[in-house]
């Protein structure tokens, strides 16, 4: 193994920020329960206040909507069942944090691109009377593609749907505002974004009622229960500071990822970045070498030092067929052969470059078999 | 790995342990040079096999495959009870991997071991057969589809912690039997092509008995102590039958039990329960011990008869695997050949046929030769093939 690595696995998680290392750190040592009265409590309670705005202002929200959790994972879950809503619409492509929650939910398909279908959403809407809850994420993790989120507010305003927002990948990626887009929930993860792991937030538009699910304790106004993870916390709000400050760098990352695209396109016959002419994270692009497993590659990559990912990892390390690329009805040979590289406030030309030259030398070494592979599987 | 400076005794445990195996694994030049991927079961003959070719200084990749559900393959199915975690087999793999300081992988083969070893297991026992689904799991799995990962990853060789000795030939890789008779796995072997084994490594084959677990203890290795696996993987001890009726539901009809002229002896409930050579588990008093000689599928019978029944003279192989430079001469060869994984070789002419099949005449009729498993030929110590002992009787 190589011993140095060049990470374009942003998607999975950001490496932590220098703010939220330094905030981090300097909390880990503070005493205090943010709850108690004395002035011990009162210190650690201001920590988690200022965390508060920082995260509140990274969204466009109001420090009060935001309700601190222990990641993106239990934010999905707090909206998903915190509205009481029993009528569930989701989008196909949601994360399986959100997917998982309500099995059940009826699925809104998307178009080839990854776009929701709003036809289908206004259909499915005014299909029953009882009042919906729909999920639909900003951003998607394994292609980047960006929702028309506004315009799905706007069809389930029609049905007084709430609209529940996941915006784990887009924030810190791209701007977000909570009142222009006008959901009611939205979360938001604190490791996607140059945070430590282990924080998350939920946001709820004022006006919005959700119970708690993690109950006892009283915490965040009674909408999740348990002392506050105030290292996490903090940590959390110092990377979404550095993050909304980052936001024209992240956004000028489109400019790598696209040349980095031609590069590949140019250099290896028949790979292509999938959803491409859709708009899509400036950092994400999903990319396929037909004939060489999804798995396969990001084996090889790492052992020539380059960190990307494959479909949803699952802990045990496997990887299964995307549901997202089956939801778009990208063909098996393509989808089972897409990685995504994800990159970040890290990364260099550099990197690209060992991640390029890594991935023609795999496609160069498999070579004819490679097409011969494509054609006994077409 | 173990700890810095250390390399210095790996290196005399290796001398020691193995000293052919820089001979054996035939790759010139330096070996921190040779990518070898080595195929980690989470057992300890994989993490030993690792461990050599780590001390010796490959470049070594562990990858080990996740076959089953090992929830689903042995309780009957349950709504919603799909895992994607797996069992403690890939668990253990890791670790050894991380204490021997090597990458590590795991390749989601389930799909594939289902349709190509699992299901054709199911089908070969409703067929009255008695299948050995690890050749088909060799041949299809490990030795296709790993092996052309390993070939993706730009590897010059793969190794298994199988027993077996790979040698080079005056005309190509050659595959001798373990040194450890009790360990000898050429039976499993017998279908890899002379292909394939261009690129096979079998590190362990020379070593003896406790050598293994003497080299995963001196290398720190958890598995060390694991007791070795039983049998089947995917069937959990004795329940092969389960296995088999929940692959192909309705595979289990009860039928009847006839002595060789057809009498009716009494009922089983699935001719899958029975395997040529059986004796207990017949429910059947007779004033001498009666043997399962055939499974008839078409009738569901289970036919019975006196231990002198079981015998054969001859068998027909299909699909033969010949790993000799000239092919199989129609006119006969002398060999050795192994019809069960637990019964030593035999004697027996062997004809190569048109068809890719073979007639086999032995020595002295055999008993017990049960369609669906291995033939297996040898030439003294030498894999020289084997072949699938065919249901058509031989003319």
């Amino acid at each position: 193994m190589t011993d140095t690595i060049a990470y374009l696995d942003h998607n999975a998680t950001a490496p932590v920020r220098p703010e939220a290392v330094a905030a981090v750190a300097e909390v880990l040592s503070l005493i205090g329960n943010p709850s108690s009265v004395h002035r011990a409590g009162r210190a650690a309670r201001s920590r988690l206040e200022r965390a508060r705005d920082q995260v509140a202002a990274l969204v466009g929200a109001s420090p009060s909507d935001v309700v601190f959790t222990s990641g993106g994972s239990e934010a999905n879950m707090l909206a998903m069942v915190g509205t009481g809503r029993t009528r569930i619409l989701v989008s196909a492509v949601e994360h399986a944090s959100v997917l998982e929650v309500v099995p059940e939910a009826a699925r809104i398909p998307v178009d080839s691109n990854g776009i929701i279908d709003l036809a289908a959403l206004e259909a499915l809407l005014a299909s029953d009377t009882r009042p919906a809850l729909v999920a639909v994420m900003l951003a998607n993790n394994e292609t980047g593609v960006i929702q028309p989120v506004r315009d799905v507010v706007a069809v389930a305003n029609r049905y007084d749907a709430l609209v529940h927002c996941d915006a784990v990948q887009a924030a810190g990626k791209i701007p977000v505002d909570l009142a222009s887009l006008g959901v009611h929930l939205m979360s938001v993860s604190a490791h996607k974004l140059g945070g430590p792991a282990g924080a998350g937030a939920l946001i709820i538009r004022p006006g919005v009622t959700v119970a708690a699910v993690q109950r006892g304790g009283g915490q965040e106004r009674g909408r999740r229960g348990g002392t506050e993870n105030l290292p996490g916390i903090v940590g959390f709000g110092a990377a979404a500071e550095a993050a909304l400050a980052g936001l024209p760098a992240a956004g000028a990352l489109a400019l790598q990822r696209d040349r980095l695209e031609r590069r590949l396109e140019a250099e290896v016959p028949g790979c292509r970045p999938i959803a491409a002419s859709a708009p899509r994270l400036p950092n994400t692009t999903c990319i396929s070498l037909p004939g060489v497993a999804s798995e396969v590659q990001v084996m090889a990559l790492d052992l020539a030092g380059v960190c990307v990912s494959a479909g949803a990892a699952c802990s045990s390390g496997k990887t299964g067929r995307s549901h997202v690329l089956k939801a778009m009805a990208v063909h098996p040979v393509i989808a089972d052969a897409a990685i995504r590289v994800s990159l970040g406030w890290t990364t260099t030309e550099g990197d690209i470059n060992r991640f390029v030259t890594a991935w023609c030398a795999l496609a160069a070494r498999i070579g004819p078999r490679r097409q011969a592979r494509v054609a006994s599987a077409a | 790995m173990p700890g810095d400076g250390d390399m210095d005794s790996m290196n005399r445990v290796l001398a020691d342990l193995d000293p052919t195996l820089a001979a054996d694994m035939a790759l010139p030049g330096r070996p921190q040079d040779h990518r070898v991927v080595v195929a980690m079961s989470g057992g300890v003959d994989s993490a030993a096999t690792a461990a050599l070719l780590v001390a010796a200084g490959y470049d070594v990749v562990g990858i080990t495959l996740q076959l089953y559900d090992h929830g689903a393959a042995t309780e009957s199915a349950k709504a919603g009870g799909k895992t994607c975690c797996a069992g403690q087999d890939i668990y253990d793999a890791r670790r050894v991997a991380e204490t021997l300081g090597i990458p590590h992988y795991v390749l989601d083969y389930e799909h594939r071991f289902r349709t190509q070893v699992m299901e054709p297991f199911a089908d070969a026992y409703r067929a009255g057969e008695t299948p050995v689904p690890c050749v088909l799991c060799n041949q299809t799995v490990k030795f296709r589809d790993l092996l052309e990962t390993a070939r993706d990853l730009g590897a010059d060789a793969l190794a298994t912690g199988h027993y077996v000795r790979r040698r080079q030939g005056e005309h190509g890789p050659m595959v001798l039997r373990g040194t450890d008779e009790g360990r000898d796995q050429s039976y499993f072997l017998f279908a890899t092509t002379r292909d394939q084994l261009e690129l096979l490594r079998f590190p362990l084959g020379g070593l003896a008995k406790d050598a293994t677990r003497r080299i995963a203890a001196r290398f720190g290795l958890a598995v060390s102590a694991k007791a070795d696996s039983q049998d089947i993987c995917f069937v959990p001890t004795g329940g092969y039958a389960r296995v088999v009726e929940r692959l192909r539901p309705g595979a289990l009809e009860p039928g009847e039990i006839v002595d060789l002229d057809g009498r009716v002896l009494g009922r089983h409930d699935g001719i899958a329960h029975f395997t040529i050579g059986q004796r207990r588990g017949l429910g059947i008093a007779a004033g001498h011990p009666l043997y399962v000689v055939r499974l008839d599928p078409v009738r569901r019978q289970v036919v019975v008869g006196p231990e002198h029944a079981l015998k054969t003279p001859r068998l027909r192989l299909r699909g033969v695997n010949w790993l000799a430079n000239d092919p199989l001469p129609p006119a006969g060869v002398r060999l050795d050949i192994k019809v069960r994984s637990t019964r030593p070789a035999t004697p027996a002419t062997v004809f190569g046929r048109s068809d890719g099949g073979a007639e086999v005449v032995f020595d002295t009729p055999q008993p017990g030769i049960a369609p669906g498993q291995a033939g297996v030929l040898y030439q003294g110590e030498r894999l020289m093939g084997g072949g699938w002992i065919s249901r058509d009787d031989a003319d």
